[in-house]
This record gives C-alpha cells, structure tokens and sequence, in this order.
C-alpha cells in the first residue's frame, strides 16, 4: 500500500472508532444526569425551574465531550493535513 | 459538501476574501442594529409604552435576572459584554428557519474570535474589580505550584469554549445535510426543530459560562 492509501484507511477506521467510543461514554453520563434530575423533580416539584436549568446545562456540558470527538472525526475525514500533506507531496 | 461557511467565497482580491461567514456575521449584526434603533426610538417611562420597547425591556430584564443568578453581584456592570455575545448567538442560531442560511457560528474562526474575546475579558473585569496585585494573586490559589495548571486552565477553557460552539452548529447543518440526501423530507424538519433548541441552548451556556468565569475572576476574597 503507498501512504495515500495507508493514510486514508487509517483516518476512515480510526474516526468511526472516535465517534462510537466518544459516544458511549457521554450517552451514559447523560443518563445518569436526566435520572438523578427526575428522582430530583419527583421530590421537590417546587424547584423544577432551577434543577431543569441546571439539568440543561449539565446535559450541555456532558455532550460536548461527545462533540469534541464528532469535531475530530470530521477533521480526519475532511480536512486531513496529513492527507492534505501527501497529496502536496504526491503533486511535486 | 462543506465544513464550515469559511468555504463559500463571495469575493476575492488578494489576501482579503470576502466569504459566507463575515456577510452573515454583518448582516446580524446589522439587523440587530437597526431593530435596536427602531425600538429605542421613542422610549417612554410613562404607562402608555409601545410594544417594541417592552419586547426589549423583557429580553433585557430576563438577561440581567439570568447573570445575577449566575454569581455576579452586579449584573448591570456586564450586561453590555454578556448580553450582547447572547444576543448574537441567539440570533445566529435561530435564524437558521431562514432558507439558504448558515450560521457564522458554524464556523470556527468565529466562535475563535468570541472566545478570545472572553479570554481578554476576564482579566480586564478582575483587574477593574480587585486590582492588578489581586488579580494576579488568583493564580497563586491555592499554593504557587498551581501557577501553571491555572495557566493552562485559562488557556484550555478558551478552546473548550470555541470547539464546543462550533461542534453544536457545524454539527446540526452536517446532520441536516445528510438526512436531506438520504431521508424523507419529513426528518431534516424535525433536525432543524431540535436544532434550534441546541443553539439556544449552546448561546445561553456560552453566556453563563463566561458570567461565571467573570464571576471568578472578580470575587474578592
């Protein structure tokens, strides 16, 4: 295989693995959140402003690490500087 | 296909090239300019008010209500740094029902350039707040082998800050971009709904995130 070849496939493989992994671990965090917000609500329905603004922010928080990952991926697929850097090469 | 709005390019001379993301950014702000000024007009404190200056007492209330709860003393002081990055991106997230409209927030350099601007802001806050001495004295908390771990908190936040926003946006018009090629017309709808609410909620979190990075720069001990 030349690197072109090589970069690609590694970018490919490795960003749906980023993306999954990256998910998993929010996906459960957030859970977490939304249950312990609802035990919350059930006992005090009175202070349902502040735990569900709380909660979105906490939510908002969390997913960004899910984010975070998305952004990387999309930057191994689309905008590769290795990627960029052998076609760069490959064109001399 | 593309990432960011940076790529659609409407003009170009030299080095300097006019693409989506700054005709966009203008034209919000314009728009925010000039229903501010239609609205302010005429501002009355009698009874008799006319409907445009209470739309925008109530959105300036419900700011300064929201930065007191988020730690800051007196909300007033920054209500013109904080109201305004929430007003922006408020408007740059809902406009997004418009057609043929990208959010400049999609794009990285500028929700760069917003986090740049918390950055040097809430040094300037502290400074004004505590003084130079007890400003710098923040970073020796608790002990001075904290010195550079706060340092690069300061950094870190900034860039957590920039790729958090622009991942919400650049994601949402990538998911609806997708969909629209492979679904129903029926799902990117329903994208779009959902997308409104995270880009609100991305502009409030960006807002009370740097309330309460201020709020820490400014507290006295």
């Amino acid at each position: 295989m030349d690197s072109m070849t090589l970069i690609a496939v590694a970018s490919i493989v490795i960003a749906g693995i980023t993306t999954s992994f990256g998910t998993m671990a929010p996906a459960l965090a957030e859970g977490r959140a939304v249950a312990a917000a609802l035990e919350a609500l059930a006992q005090q329905p009175d202070a349902s402003a502040t735990i569900t603004r709380t909660l979105f922010v906490g939510l908002a928080m969390i997913e960004s690490m899910a984010i975070y990952c998305f952004v990387l991926s999309m930057i191994l697929i689309f905008a590769n500087p290795f990627w960029t850097h052998a076609i760069g090469a490959a064109g001399k | 296909m593309h990432l960011s709005p940076d790529q659609v390019i409407f003009w170009q001379f030299g080095f300097f090239k006019l693409n989506a993301t700054i005709a966009t950014t203008w034209a919000l702000m314009l728009c925010m300019v000039a229903v501010s000024a239609w609205c302010t007009r005429a501002l009355s404190h009698g009874i008799v008010r006319s409907r445009w200056q209470d739309m925008l007492e109530m959105v300036v209330t419900m700011l300064v209500a929201q930065i007191g709860e988020a730690g800051l003393p007196r909300p007033q002081r920054y209500l013109g740094f904080l109201g305004t990055l929430f007003l922006f991106l408020a408007l740059a997230a809902l406009a997004t029902v418009l057609p043929f409209y990208e959010p400049p927030t999609g794009s990285l350099s500028t929700t760069t350039a917003l986090a740049l601007c918390v950055l040097t802001a809430v040094p300037l806050y502290g400074i004004s707040a505590q003084g130079w001495r007890g400003y710098l004295k923040t970073y020796l908390e608790p002990t001075v082998i904290m010195l550079p771990f706060n340092i690069i908190g300061e950094v870190s936040r900034t860039m957590a800050l920039a790729v958090r926003l622009f991942g919400n946006m650049m994601s949402g018009a990538m998911i609806i971009a997708i969909l629209l090629a492979i679904t129903p017309f029926l799902f990117p709808v329903v994208m779009t709904l959902l997308g409104l609410l995270t880009g609100l909620v991305q502009a409030y979190i960006f807002c009370i995130l740097a309330a309460v990075y201020i709020a820490a720069a400014t507290r006295t001990p």
